[in-house]
């Protein structure tokens, strides 16, 4: 009961930030409801019973990648006339038929997902599940997945290596 | 029900009050240090030996006017020293002042709470508030407080990279993320983490230097370069909110520094009984003294060392602090696999 009330509390703060973020007109109050966003989404975290995550989410989302997506919002002037603004309603049809297609995407996911139930994960070799969120993600970060983990470093260095080609004055 | 909710609220009380009134002393501890490095005495008009003086500067500061830049965004430059000092109280949530002890007959923890993630809680908590320093600068509106805050931002999420290498040193060593656990390993273990992990006490000490902008990385704030860096446009209480939020944040510095590389609560030598005769000084007492002590070093080190110009600020940060702390990582990595 009182898990139902925290989480629709939650889910409508997190809703109501993301829609804020695309209709403000300012950029940078559109970056700072996606720092809200991403700080309610980490409390959603924990009361899944995940705090590493949740912590995680703060430190790289909310602390790092969104203060970065800041310096280019405050450096980069936005402010246009407003006649050079282009007819928002321009590509409804286009919008709702994209819109319908991603709602039809997350009902296949949820139907899908009920089908399979979750369960403590076991390491063979140890008595009982792991003690801890961290612990789990620790050990399927470096077993199961640990091919993906090493791309998305490999993919992080290229991203690195691009930013600096690209804005080097001369190499 | 009392467990759950009125002595947790009472440490809250506690804490807090202890920590702002630090904070504001703080104040006219700092002023009278530099001024005794300095062979003169500091502030002496206010109470004896001006004890008052921050008294005084608090008075001061709360009847200052009020003003807000034209044109600035009203509700970021209200929301930016807020931002700013949030991070810096809450920390104090998962900061041990000692172990569980028993008073009036029921036990309590002289911590707030032991969340098993307290050290990845401290430091996504700090990562939160250097938006304060960045949207300060935004808001004012004004051409001085947007490159200080634009530096200050940058000096600040670089040597986080560094400060959480040299805590992942210490999680290493203490096997556990949880705060309370890391004070027991070093009880367990015998040796406080400074002397098993030199390098990463220097590196997370330099870093934390640079994280709170004292000097000799306080480039940001600097007078004679920025006029007063991303606080220029503030004044009277919004200003003070700043200014007690930097200090905040030294305290909170010294106190995990204290935790995780001296011991916490721990007497010197807790695991020698010859020495049991130390243990008349409460637990909560010796912590308090060892952050002291790092916040007479945090004084001391901007008393004595000049300011670093940016530019080498941000090399000693990417070049220098974040290879040492990697390879101090790597090293205690190989040693503990190979040791155990």
């Amino acid at each position: 009961m009182g898990q139902a009330i925290a989480f629709y509390t939650l889910a409508a703060f997190i809703l109501g930030f993301a829609v804020l973020v695309v209709s403000t007109k300012d950029t940078v109050h559109s970056v700072l409801f996606l720092v809200l966003d991403f700080l309610f989404v980490a409390a959603l975290y924990v009361l899944l019973g995940a705090p590493f995550l949740a912590a995680i989410q703060v430190l790289v989302y909310a602390g790092g990648i969104v203060v970065l997506y800041l310096f280019v919002v405050m450096l980069v002037n936005l402010k246009r006339p407003p006649e050079a603004h282009q007819d928002p309603h321009r590509r409804t049809k286009l919008g709702f038929g994209l819109a319908v297609a991603v709602l039809l995407e997350l009902g296949a996911i949820a139907t899908y997902g009920m089908t399979r139930t979750g369960s403590p994960l076991v390491v063979p070799g140890t008595n009982g599940p792991l003690p801890g969120n961290t612990e789990q993600v620790g050990w399927l970060l470096y077993t199961s997945y640990l091919i993906p983990f090493e791309i998305a470093s490999m993919l992080l260095l290229v991203a690195m290596i691009g930013a600096i080609v690209l804005a080097k004055r001369e190499l | 029900m009392i467990d759950q909710f009125v002595i947790p609220l009472l440490k809250i009380v506690v804490v807090l009050n202890a920590t702002l009134l630090g904070v504001t002393y703080m104040v006219l501890l700092e002023r009278k240090v530099i001024a005794w490095a300095q062979s003169r005495l500091g502030p002496m008009r206010v109470g004896p030996y001006g004890i008052l003086q921050p008294v005084a500067d608090a008075v001061k500061l709360m009847i200052k006017e009020d003003i807000t830049p034209v044109r600035a965004d009203k509700w970021v430059f209200t929301a930016a020293p807020i931002i700013s000092m949030v991070p810096a109280l809450i920390v104090y949530a998962v900061i041990p002042f000692g172990p569980t002890i028993h008073l009036f007959g029921r036990p309590v923890s002289l911590y707030i709470a032991d969340v098993n993630v307290g050290l990845l809680y401290i430091v996504s908590v700090a990562s939160v508030g250097v938006y304060g320093i960045i949207l300060a600068g935004y808001a004012s509106n004004s051409k001085y407080p947007l490159l200080a805050s634009l530096r200050a931002s940058a000096q600040l999420i670089s040597y986080e990279v560094a400060v959480t290498l040299t805590l992942v040193s210490v999680i290493l060593m203490a096997r556990s993320l949880s705060m309370v656990s890391i004070v027991n390993a070093q009880y367990n273990a015998g040796v406080w983490f400074a002397f098993v992990q030199p390098v990463a006490f220097v590196i997370f000490f330099i870093g934390g230097l640079a994280e709170t902008n004292r000097a000799p990385f306080d480039l940001p704030e600097a007078e004679q370069e920025l006029t007063g860096g991303f606080h220029t446009e503030y004044s009277g209480m919004r200003f003070a909110l700043f200014f007690l939020a930097e200090y905040a944040n030294m305290i909170v510095v010294s106190s995990v520094a204290t935790t995780l590389f001296f011991g916490g609560w721990l007497r010197p030598f807790p695991n020698v009984a010859a020495l049991h005769f130390l243990d008349v000084v409460p637990s909560w007492m010796w912590f308090l003294v060892k952050s002291f002590v790092f916040l007479y070093i945090f004084i001391w080190v901007r008393a004595t060392l000049p300011r670093y110009r940016y530019d080498q600020l941000m090399r000693i940060g990417w070049k220098l602090l974040i290879p040492l702390a990697i390879a101090n990582l790597v090293v205690t990595g190989i040693v503990k696999v190979l040791i155990g």
